[in-house]
């Protein structure tokens, strides 16, 4: 080994440390140095980036945008629900890493509630509360409710989805109406059930998908679910809730769920194959219907949800005063979540406006879809917002309401008894809180 | 172990001048050149001690730090909320903590042993002379650099319940569907599976590299007193493997108790964290990023995580301490 050799080779090594040192530094620091544009130049090109937990409809709005203001660019960004969350919250954290819009699930929001400080605060940018009802805003206030940081979206109005030919070889009525009133009510539902098992001509279709989302629905209807006004967790301690995952846990024991985990490929599946003869269904959940036809030709059609009213998911747009275009950032945000589009959004991807005003207004309400037979969904769902009462959430509602949806699981799964399940499920709630 | 088969260094530096002559003026550049001597081979190892610093070290001091704090998401100022060792107090009388290491240690357990058996097995295949020797050493491999994320989620699909391909196989046979996910076992059985698939390939390599070591005339002296070839395969190859196979334990075992990728997927459910209806699959590592990352208790989950670390250093330790016993009763 010849001597050049040897300090040839020294002087990369060491040039090799240096660059994995730049790198490094600058690495940590590229976030903190172009921290421009939320003032300067309002005709500069930027591009301005969404993080979502799913397809909330977006694409053709943003090429519209894209026309209005040439020098705005939109990229989009998706991850599944809980991944996003825990993202955004770890991006909080760090003081970096989060995109220049974030959407926030309703049961995530007030997670996000004490971190309120860390978004940009709507109401100094001319956004008027009243766009939405109280129930819609107050998630997304800060706890002294002087600053709104989520924009709302869309609302889960909720109806009951049901396979109006599946209805008909069973021997049950299959007309809208009949079918509402037929199960008006958790037990009629729950009755009507078992009705539908034993005259069905094909034992592998079960009355409903899951327990979970049936509980889903039934505790999105109660007055007060997992947390009181005050904030404190009542889950265990709350009739409702028992009283509902008592339903649930019987309908099962009885056969009625398919016993399929809620938005995974076997659920999608099951809406393929047949597996379901009804769904609890809120209005986001129609990009499911649409995606996954049943392959036996049959319809789905519409009724309106036992129990009337409720609300289950809905969504908010947020911009973290971290991001570079926070100023750009808002226009976007306030655009999307405007009446103007949040009406094409329902009449062409299916999500229910949170809106209030357009609740009442003539072209949303008469809207039919025909994918449900022709069903008057606008009415269907209009009507269900205006009956909702608003509910207390917590930080860890959505938690909670997964710990019961997987308790029910075990049940379906034959391994733990009512009883059981419900205790199993408590203790882990009151984990949460130690 | 690897010794290069070039000149040995020490010969290197005999031939290099040894700094100034005697009697010569120091020269600039031979000052250089004398503190680049001295410096270099610092500069050569610290890409590693940089980088190990920065996303090593310094995140286990700070997760130490963090086990210390009652810090959560969901209550203001608790960030600097000073708790001492209340968090590892919690954790002995946590029921989901011990199910958790349960379900990490019973894993590990059936996903180590029949995957190492199976590697050595392999690797003793793979040792004959057959065709195409190199394409199928190297295709033992593409089970582990195919990432775990795709692999899991085709076995997922397998494992269905409804429509999975393996519940169809054993439904040919009469055997009604099984719920994968569902009970304590199965979800193990499930979960090991996919282990095994994805390090068998990897561990057989290693024992083959090891095998190859083996001196041929071993083999040949057994043959002429009549050894069989199973016989041969427990008396010579099994002995002189025995480090290899030490280290691979100690790679699968650590391997095995930092298990996430593989339960997370397998849950296929809207909560994988929680790694099955009942937790009967969530392991150490899920856990721990459940309670971090699912419930914001950033102090509490920092503290599982420092819990883990401390099960591995222990039975690594034991592992090692075994390890050496059984060197000292061969030496012996």
């Amino acid at each position: 080994m010849s001597d050049t050799g040897s300090r040839r080779r020294t002087w990369l090594a060491g040039g090799g440390a240096v660059l994995a040192a730049a790198l490094l530094a600058t690495g940590c620091g590229s976030d903190s140095t172009s921290k421009s544009g939320s003032g300067g130049d309002a005709n500069a090109k930027i591009t301005l980036t969404v993080n979502l937990f799913s397809d909330f409809g977006y694409k053709d709005l943003y090429a519209q945008y894209h026309k209005l203001h040439p020098n705005i660019t939109i990229k989009e960004n998706r991850a599944d629900l809980g991944a996003h969350h825990q993202n955004l919250h770890a991006h909080l954290v760090a003081g970096s890493g989060t995109a220049d819009i974030e959407a926030i699930e309703i049961g995530q929001v007030a997670g996000f509630q004490s971190q309120a400080s860390k978004f940009v605060n709507f109401l100094d940018e001319g956004v008027d509360k009243n766009q939405w009802v109280p129930s819609k805003t107050a998630p997304a206030s800060s706890r002294d409710g002087s600053s709104l940081f989520g924009l709302g979206t869309d609302m889960g109005g909720m109806a009951l989805c049901y396979r109006a030919d599946l209805f008909k070889k069973a021997g049950l009525p299959t007309d809208r109406a009949a079918v509402s009133s037929l199960v008006a009510n958790w037990d009629s539902y729950f009755a009507t059930g078992k009705q539908f098992l034993a005259k069905s001509p094909d034992k592998k279709v079960k009355w409903f998908d899951a327990g979970s989302n049936v509980f889903s629905a039934m505790t999105a209807q109660a007055p007060q679910a997992f947390y009181d006004a005050d904030g404190k967790v009542i889950a265990d301690s709350n009739p409702a809730v028992k009283q509902a995952f008592d339903a649930v846990a019987g309908a099962i024991k009885d056969g009625e769920s398919a016993g399929i985990a809620a938005f995974t490929p076997a659920w999608d599946t099951g809406f393929r194959k047949s597996q379901f003869a009804t769904v609890t269904c809120p209005a986001w959940m129609s990009y499911e219907f649409k995606a996954n036809p049943p392959a036996d030709g049959g319809k789905w059609d519409i009724a309106t949800i036992p129990g009337g009213g409720g609300n289950w998911g809905g969504s908010y747009l947020t911009v973290p005063k971290q991001g570079k275009h926070t100023k750009a950032a808002v226009e976007l945000a306030k655009w999307l979540t405007a009446p103007a589009q949040e009406a094409w959004l329902f009449k062409n991807k299916g999500f229910f406006p949170s809106d209030q005003a357009l609740w009442s207004s003539p072209d949303i309400a008469n809207l039919t879809d025909p994918m449900f037979s022709g069903a008057p969904t606008g009415k269907i769902f209009s009507e269900s917002a205006k009956n909702l009462k608003p509910q207390p959430l917590g930080p860890h509602g959505a938690d909670i309401g997964n710990i019961y949806g997987n308790a029910l699981v075990s049940v379906e799964q034959g391994k733990a008894g009512t009883d059981k399940a419900w205790s199993n499920a408590n203790a882990e709630i009151k984990n949460i809180g130690e | 172990m690897a010794v290069s088969t070039g000149t040995p260094p020490a010969a290197s530096r005999s031939n290099v001048p040894r700094g100034p002559e005697p009697g010569a003026a120091p020269v600039r550049g031979n000052r250089w050149h004398r503190a680049e001597r001295r410096l270099s081979p610092y500069a050569y190892i610290s890409p590693f001690f940089i980088v190990f610093g920065v996303f090593g070290l310094f995140p286990l001091l700070y997760t130490a730090y963090v086990s210390l704090t009652a810090w959560r998401a969901d209550t203001d100022g608790s960030q600097h909320d000073f708790v001492g060792l209340d968090n590892y107090r919690t954790l002995l009388h946590d029921q989901f903590f011990w199910n958790a290491l349960r379900n990490t240690l019973g894993i590990g357990l059936l996903s180590t042993v029949p995957q190492l058996l199976l590697a050595l097995g392999l690797a003793h295949l793979l040792n004959y002379r057959l065709r195409g020797r190199t394409f199928i050493r190297m295709g033992v491999l593409l089970p582990n650099v195919t990432s775990v994320a795709a692999v899991t989620i085709i076995f997922v699909q397998l494992f269905g319940r409804d429509f999975g391909l393996i519940n169809w196989f054993l439904g040919l046979f009469g055997v009604p569907h099984t719920d994968w996910q569902a009970g304590t076992w199965s979800s193990w059985i499930g979960i090991s599976t996919i282990v095994t698939w994805r390090w068998t390939g990897y561990n057989a390599l290693i024992y083959l590299a090891a095998m190859q070591a083996v001196p041929f005339e071993l083999y040949e002296a057994a043959a002429i007193d009549g050894a069989s070839r199973w016989r041969q395969f427990r008396s010579i190859t099994i002995p002189v493997l025995r480090p290899t196979i030490l280290f691979t334990v100690i790679t699968s075992t650590i391997g095995a108790l930092q298990m996430f990728g593989e339960p997370l997927l397998f849950s296929a459910s809207q909560t994988p964290m929680a790694g099955g209806s009942q937790h009967q699959f969530q392991t150490m590592a899920l856990y721990s990023y459940d309670q971090f990352w699912g419930k914001f208790k950033y102090g509490y989950g920092a503290a599982i995580s420092w819990a883990m670390f401390l099960v591995i250093v222990v039975i690594v330790a034991v592992n090692f301490l075994l390890a050496r016993r059984m060197k000292g009763v061969e030496a012996a």
